[in-house]
């Protein structure tokens, strides 16, 4: 049985703040749940699929956050709890939705996650989610701990169905990726079916509709405001006059400082955890008892702002504090030691922080960078592109996934990274303006999310750039998980239907496809270059399963290979490909028999044919069995 | 209760994180609060993973530089690279077996020299104990120990307020069952091995 759903309350289980959320959504009686995965939420989706597999929890990997959220939101709409997660930028793909779902509204709980994550641990942006509540007029719910999480997520379906709306909850990295003792609570049972009733008035938008539901709108979220007021989550510790006013992880950092710093007498610290609509009045009268405020948040002044609204109406002139210099930063994640520094200045306390060795005398540490796994058939089709390329100016939009990792030297093939999908969009202006050889990049899971739409456009309005779509056939840098193209009788799951991605290319009336399989250079380079003389849209699909993926299946194949002594140094291999397996010893190139997976492109590409197969195959242990290399012993 | 910060800094693959997990298991069973934080994204992707474990009253689950009671590095130039955690009271642990990153194979960069690192983490902290404990962990049977070999050492430095049994206990309930009796054995050499050190 999956741990979320060991059913003894009570309990106390290590959990990380991902799965504490699943669990609180599967207590609160969840019983459909859908997400495009995305870092640092990924967990709790990877959770409740598993859970899916033993339960009548429906749960499913939607193509693109916006479709989750639309599949979360009519089941809701039926009446049956729901939950949609997604990290903080899928809010974006998602914010269509997301706006009028506000207006529409919903029956049954719908808790949208939004995964936020200072200091861009794994995103290419850290936006602060909490504008988008403001903005759809939606309440939101921000846990301190992973304990808090836990709770406040079942708080979040309750609030859901007193309202009548979604609710966001808003997590951030050091939330999700925390980890921490958490009591088991009961299990509310799942109901699985809904029903729709027709209303049309209120749910076609309609101009003349919309007007009216905007105006039920507001006056939800007045109702919003007046439980905010009292909510458990909005609560005042201690009695100072020295105010401290804090959300998520900057209330563990807040809490601490002050112990540390022996201020317990002279703080009072308001934790808002209801962050939207703000407790007016609860703000308000906490501001009356200060002389000082801070505002520790991060991200953006988002409280900060609202809080100085609040003391102007009350004309207040105490001083208020967040942002600024010698202040908190808009920019990265808060740490305790920033924490604790900013409230002695703030308040005048006497501080000496923490003496950080001096390492100016310490060697300089190679950087260590994330890179593309030995084996991984990125690498083999960045190769063969570069090569078919030679001679080319080009330009080379790249998209989101593992492949974005090519970018660095040695391969260095991605010139631009903004969102998903935006690789295929960018091209088509690029190869208006420029008169370079357009080459993009997109994987599998990313062309299904957002890069279709992009490729009609270039195909109608006649574009000439060459789309490389790099088919590994899984969502591998959130950790494997599916997408429209996989087969999933792999998962030993029954009942899905595989979308070809050539079918699907060649209907959309892409003029010149090609399918390549990088491990066979000679082949795929002479089939790019084809492809890239084309003039128009040239799509070039990419098919070699994702090597981590495969040896998780137990499907790696070949004999791992070895540097014979024919070899004269030239570091082709090395200095081409950038293949961790490889390194120097005395000045000699050698591989690590360990790292080869038995691709074989090093050894097609060395000029002294010096790179040669070990004689024994892979052994057992490398293909995924019991112990398989990075497995948890 | 006394708050004791632990930093854990391994490249990925090298099991920091079920390290962690262990660690937390056994607070859990000896009844002392624990929170512990992970930045893992790109941990199968050879980057580096660091967890940071907090035991105590605290409520951060994060580490600020110079703030580590323990620095316990799976890999020597990293445990180097993570030396702003630690200060002059600061116990390291460090592995002596080096994996060399890439950057260093294409030249953009250089392999510090082992010797050089310890006698640095020596000049700066309380105690150092250095160990080779991939060695170790294939002394145990298994190369894949190395993690239980450092948690061996963490627990004869006594920094940490958990008990060799409960270590030992937690070992035996979190890690796959056909490892067990490796694990307790990488264990148990990492442990003798930090009391030479000492
Ligand atoms: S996980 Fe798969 S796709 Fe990602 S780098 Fe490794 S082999 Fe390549």
């Amino acid at each position: 049985m999956h741990k979320l759903l060991t059913d003894s309350p009570g309990q106390t289980m290590l959990l990380l703040g991902n799965e504490a959320i699943a669990r609180g959504a599967i207590e609160a009686g969840v019983a459909f749940a859908s997400t495009y995965p995305g870092t640092p939420s990924s967990e709790i989706s990877l959770n409740l699929f598993q859970v899916s597999k033993e339960s009548d929890l429906y749960f499913e990997y939607s193509t693109n956050e916006k479709i989750a959220m639309e599949v979360a939101a009519a089941a809701a709409i039926s009446g049956v709890r729901s939950m949609a997660m997604m990290k903080h930028v899928g809010i974006n793909v998602a914010a269509d939705v997301l706006m009028t779902l506000a207006y529409v509204g919903v029956k049954g709980g719908l808790v949208i996650l939004s995964a936020d994550d200072p200091s861009m641990f794994s995103s290419q942006n850290e936006q602060d989610n909490r504008y988008y509540a403001k903005m759809a007029g939606l309440p939101l719910l921000e846990p301190s701990s992973v304990e808090e999480a836990k709770d406040m997520v079942a708080y979040a379906f309750e609030l859901s169905e007193t309202l009548q709306e979604p609710v966001i909850f808003r997590t951030t990295t050091r939330i999700n990726h925390s980890t921490a003792p958490v009591v088991l609570g009961n299990m509310k049972p799942r109901i699985t079916k809904g029903d729709f009733k027709k209303d049309p008035f209120n749910y076609v938008t309609v101009p003349a509709v919309a007007r009216k539901l905007h105006v039920k709108l507001l006056k939800n979220l007045e109702k919003a405001e007046e439980i905010a007021e009292t909510s458990q989550y909005n609560f005042t510790e201690g009695a100072g006059t020295w105010g401290i006013v804090c959300n998520g992880v900057s209330f563990n950092y807040a809490s601490d400082a002050i112990r540390d710093l022996k201020i317990e007498q002279n703080v009072k610290m308001l934790r808002i955890g209801f962050s939207h609509p703000m407790p007016e009045t609860l703000i308000k009268n906490f501001l009356k008892t200060c002389e000082k405020v801070l505002v520790i948040e991060e991200g953006e002044p988002y409280m900060e702002e609202k809080i100085k609204a609040f003391a102007q109406e009350e004309k207040l002139t105490l001083p208020i504090n967040g942002k600024g210099n010698q202040l908190f930063s808009r920019l990265y994640e808060f740490d305790p030691g920033m924490a604790r520094q900013v409230i002695a200045n703030h308040f005048n306390i006497p501080y000496t922080p923490p003496q950080i060795p001096d390492l100016s005398d310490a060697p300089e540490v190679p950087q260590r960078p994330p890179n593309l796994c030995a084996g991984c058939s990125h690498r083999a089709t960045y190769y063969a592109v570069k090569k078919a390329a030679e001679g080319m100016e080009t330009i080379y939009p790249s998209d989101i996934g593992c492949y974005t990792l090519g970018f660095l030297p040695p391969l260095s093939m991605a010139d631009i990274v903004v969102c998903m999908g935006a690789s295929v969009g960018t091209s088509c202006g690029f190869s208006k303006v420029t008169d370079k050889k357009v080459i993009a990049f997109i994987g599998d899971s990313t062309f299904f999310h957002s890069g279709i739409p992009p490729l009609i456009n270039a195909v109608f309005n006649n574009h000439n750039f060459t789309l490389v779509i790099l088919d590994n056939g899984i969502t591998a840098m959130t950790g494997h998980q599916p997408n429209p193209g996989v087969d999933m009788t792999e998962m030993n799951l029954s009942g899905y239907v595989p979308v070809s991605i050539e079918n699907l290319v060649r209907a959309i009336g892409v003029p010149h496809v090609s399918v390549i399989k990088p491990f066979n250079v000679k082949k795929s380079v002479s089939a790019i270059r084809e492809a890239l003389e084309f003039k128009g849209v040239s799509v070039i699909i990419s098919r070699e399963p994702c090597m981590l993926y495969a040896k998780s299946l137990k499907k790696l194949r070949g004999n791992r290979f070895q540097i014979t002594d024919k070899c004269k140094s030239h570091r082709n291999c090395i200095n081409d490909l950038g293949c961790p397996a490889f390194y120097l010893r005395k000045g000699q190139v050698k591989i690590d028999a360990d790292l080869c997976t038995g691709c074989s492109v090093c050894a097609q590409i060395c000029p002294e044919h010096a790179i040669a197969p070990l004689p024994r195959p892979l052994p057992e242990a490398e293909r995924g069995v019991a112990g398989k290399k990075g497995d948890k012993v | 209760m006394n708050i004791t910060r632990l930093i854990l800094v391994a490249v990925g693959g090298q099991g920091n994180l079920l390290a962690s997990r262990v660690i937390g298991e056994a607070a859990l069973l000896s009844g002392i609060p624990v929170r512990m934080s992970e930045i893992h994204g790109m941990a199968q992707r050879g980057g580096v993973v660091e967890s940071a474990i907090v035991f105590g009253d605290a409520k951060s689950t994060i580490i600020s530089d110079g703030e580590a009671d323990m620095l316990v590095g799976f890999e020597p130039s990293e445990t180097l690279r993570a030396l702003k955690k630690a200060n002059s009271k600061t116990v390291v642990i460090t592995s002596l077996a080096p994996l060399s990153p890439f950057t260093v194979a294409i030249g953009k960069g250089v392999y510090p020299d082992l010797a050089q690192v310890q006698n640095i983490i020596r000049a700066k902290t309380a105690r150092l104990i250095a160990l080779d404990a991939v060695s170790l962990a294939k002394e145990a049977g298994n190369v894949m120990s190395v993690n239980m070999v450092l948690l061996g050492a963490m627990t004869q430095s006594k920094k940490l307020p958990i008990s060799s049994e409960k270590m030992k206990e937690a070992i035996a309930a979190t890690t796959k069952k056909a490892f067990v009796e490796i694990n307790l054995k990488a264990f148990d050499l990492g442990f003798s091995a930090a009391d030479k050190s000492a």
